[in-house]
């Protein structure tokens, strides 16, 4: 009897809120969730993985097919959201410093312009499929493709082999979109907590694990645009 | 050590600028060098800027470098490591067979 209320009485005595009654001190308690965030990124990474490695087979066999196809997607879109995702990344790691060293405002404007500047990307994402809508480039029963191969005038790129790399341009740039509008929904949730003033410097674990999966995204697209839009684009 | 993460840990915003920096040149470059007629070179460059903006993106804007836990690294280096099993494994396949 003496002994347990010696115990909770020590307890109460060092009770941090935020901190959970299964983690020795909030350090602890923020490395698990890194932690656990970091090995769902593993999966993620094998999940994109699967898609690269097929890419890659199928851009070895059809390379010259591969670079007409890439040569119709627009290198300016492409990397004009390569910059867009980019300047996100650094208004997301700007929000992290924001919770972390309690200054709310600009923890609110860094998570606002991160959702403009992942709005702006599919935006022009939206722009680039309508383009390929209408070009009829999109694999299906419509599919057309009559270009030639770079560096090689009067050799037809194979429309079928053009398809897989349509179908892979959209399953890899869709999935990446999906990506994006799923982290959309987390930093609206994120900005609804900031607003009501729920993260502190002790805790503010949400953002940090918002922040992993934002930039993991980024860093997707960072290896999407090179593979995708710049095959062979030299004159 | 403690010393040098505890300072940057202070301002670590003169960094984060200059990743940031560092990124969209490496962005401009990427597109620069594929007007290039670099031959087989082009993707590998390509490819080489790709993977150092996405080390300095995971170093120091997901804090790897950083991390206090070192079972974090462990896991980056684990999920890369079967990364390279996927892709390296397969292409050695495909690369050696004399009918494709």
């Amino acid at each position: 009897m003496p002994d347990s209320s010696s115990a909770t009485g020590l307890h109460t005595e060092e009770h941090n809120p935020a901190l959970l009654h299964h983690f020795a001190d909030p350090e602890q308690q923020r490395d698990a969730a890194s932690l656990g965030m970091w090995v769902f990124l593993g999966t993620e990474i094998m999940f994109f993985g699967g898609l690269f490695c097929a890419y890659l087979v199928y851009r070895r066999w059809y390379f010259g097919d591969f670079a007409a196809a890439s040569g119709t997607i627009s290198m300016a879109y492409g990397a004009t959201n390569t910059a867009v995702l980019i300047c996100s990344s650094l208004t997301v790691v700007l929000a992290v410093w924001a919770a972390q060293t309690a200054r709310r405002t600009l923890l609110i404007t860094s998570l606002i312009l991160t959702m403009l500047l992942g709005l702006v990307f599919l935006g022009i994402k939206g722009i680039e499929y309508r383009e390929k809508f209408t070009e009829h480039h999109v694999p299906g029963a419509s599919f057309r493709f009559d270009q030639a191969i770079p560096g090689h005038p009067g050799q037809y790129a194979n429309p079928r082999h053009a398809q897989i790399f349509f179908s892979l341009y959209f399953v890899m740039t869709g999935l990446h979109a999906l990506h994006m509008i799923i982290g959309l929904g987390i930093f609206l949730w994120l900005l609804t907590m900031a607003w009501k003033g729920r993260f502190t410097p002790e805790w503010h674990t949400p953002v940090e694990m918002g922040g992993l999966y934002w930039h993991f995204v980024d860093i997707v697209w960072i290896y999407l645009f090179p593979l995708l839009y710049l095959i062979d684009r030299h004159p | 050590m403690s010393a040098h993460s505890s300072a940057s840990a202070t301002s670590p915003l003169k960094g984060y600028f200059a990743v940031w920096i560092a990124l969209l040149v490496g962005t401009g470059l990427t597109v620069y060098a594929a007007t290039l007629d670099l031959a087989p070179y082009n993707a590998a460059i390509a490819l080489a800027i790709a993977t150092i903006k996405a080390t300095l993106v995971a170093l120091f804007f997901m804090h790897v470098w950083h991390a206090g836990e070192k079972l974090i690294k462990v896991v980056v280096i684990a999920a890369l490591f079967f990364l390279v099993l996927l892709l390296g494994l397969t292409m050695t396949d495909y690369a050696a067979r004399p009918w494709s």
